[in-house]
């Protein structure tokens, strides 16, 4: 679902606008206030919606299934280091997702590849990536499920 | 003493009357006036406003007290209003402050010195009043509109490129610039044809700005400060406009299935993202 911007809540303060990917959120050159210029080609990252201060970005679903009424509202918390998410649907049942943000600082904790020796040529013949995280070796113990590392679901956070 | 002279009171060299500028005055506030109510008439805010607060009203879940709304209405005037505290970005909040402030002494000052000293070359403290509203204007004004003006800041746009939303920025820089110029060639270098030249541009920016409400941002300094009482008024009663509840850190630290990733030390797995970095990729 692409996002859209309420131009009244905006303060055109460009965050939106540097943060999208896809380079689609951009500011309006008669009331200086950002826009999505082609929700078509919105990658649905949501990284505006989360960046945005002021709130003014919202989603919009598309009519088949969620026709006018619902909506879609992220807080970004950063004292807490929280995202917290509120769907609403258009009956009024309502759904709230938190997390924690995950976000690395930037250009913090980048690998030092110069001292990672470098890859066999075994290596280079497998089907693996060079440093495929060992969250999902298939090779190497299966993808790390709740179940095989011993750890239950518990109510909260969900991925 | 060319740091109490008046500018209004050189004027009469060009034959501009005392009675012709309080004329301009009136018709400057009358034009504001005009241009707010075009504005709100066109774009439907207050329509919009009053939809938007009966629309929330239903979800609200508690009623404010009287005297929660008058603790709100002194919190904004306190906060947005008088500090500007909605600005996210602290150089914004700063610009802000310069322009907004140095607007209002810029402005209270022209019209106690084209009402109450039209002629005394000498204007004591109102003429210095003047000169300071107008480098806070200007410093303001011109910080904001080669650095940190969105287009320049986020879309990577070169200073000089101009659209219709900058007419109201440009109108403030070509009063308090100009007008500066205009008093310091009238008044010190004593350059009639250069005080001339200032003084039609100042004279141009200032029907611009008065004028153009219609058409600039100017009715922007009536509309905040109503928003953002509306905004806390509706994050109080219940409502938040649909946002989500405030949640803790800890506890969803602890609830979170997190765990899969928890041999990951916690300060590497969480950041704060783009809030503290300043995006440098022009
Ligand atoms: S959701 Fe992502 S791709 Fe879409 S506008 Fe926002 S930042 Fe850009
Ligand atoms: S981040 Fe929000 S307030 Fe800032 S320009 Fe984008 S929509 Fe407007």
């Amino acid at each position: 679902m692409p996002t859209f911007v309420y131009m009244t809540r905006c303060d055109g303060c460009g965050y939106c606008v540097d943060v999208c990917p896809s380079d689609i959120m951009h500011i309006d050159t008669t009331w200086r206030r950002a826009y999505n210029i082609e929700p078509d080609m919105c990658w649905e990252c949501y990284s505006c919606v989360k960046a945005c201060p002021m709130h003014a970005i919202d989603v919009r679903g598309y009519a088949d299934f969620c026709p006018l009424g619902h909506a879609v509202r992220v807080h970004r918390d950063e004292e807490e280091g929280i995202i917290a998410w509120r769907i609403k649907f258009r009956g009024g049942r309502i759904k709230d997702l938190v997390a924690p943000i995950t976000t690395k600082p930037w250009g913090k904790f980048i690998p030092d590849l110069k001292q990672v020796p470098a890859p066999t040529k075994e290596q280079r013949e497998s089907q693996l990536l060079f440093n495929e995280p060992k969250y999902i070796r298939l090779d190497d113990g299966d993808l790390y499920t709740l179940e095989s590392q011993g750890l239950k679901m518990r109510q909260g956070v969900y991925y | 003493m060319f740091i109490t002279y008046n500018p209004f009171a050189g004027l009469a060299a060009y034959g501009i009357t005392p009675g012709m500028m309080q004329i301009f005055v009136v018709l400057a506030v009358v034009a504001v006036a005009l241009g707010v109510i075009l504005d709100v008439l066109h774009k439907k805010s207050a329509v919009y406003f009053n939809e938007h607060t009966e629309r929330m009203k239903k979800l609200a879940t508690r009623q404010l007290s009287s005297s929660e709304k008058t603790s709100m209405l002194v919190q904004t005037i306190l906060n947005e209003v008088l500090t500007s505290s909605e600005f996210h970005n602290p150089k914004r909040r700063i610009a802000h402050l310069l322009k907004m402030y140095g607007f209002i002494i810029f402005v209270i000052s022209s019209a106690v010195l084209i009402f109450f000293y039209p002629t005394s070359e000498s204007a004591g403290i109102w003429a210095i009043l003047w000169r300071i509203g107008a480098i806070m204007l200007a410093v303001g004004g011109w910080w904001f509109f080669t650095k940190l003006r969105v287009d320049v800041l986020a879309e990577g746009k070169k200073w000089y490129k101009l659209a219709r939303a900058d007419m109201f920025i440009v109108s403030l820089l070509g009063v308090s610039t100009f007008g500066l110029l205009w008093c310091f060639f009238q008044g010190v270098v004593g350059s009639a044809g250069l005080g001339l030249l200032f003084f039609v541009l100042f004279l141009i920016s200032a029907v611009v700005l008065f004028g153009g409400v219609y058409w600039s941002k100017f009715a922007h300094m009536f509309f905040k400060p109503a928003a953002a009482y509306q905004k806390r008024i509706l994050m109080a009663d219940g409502s938040r406009e649909n946002l989500p509840p405030f949640y803790r850190r800890a506890e969803v630290l602890d609830q979170s299935t997190m765990d899969l990733v928890r041999d990951i030390p916690a300060d590497q797995k969480f950041g704060l993202c783009i809030m503290k970095d300043e995006p440098n990729h022009y």
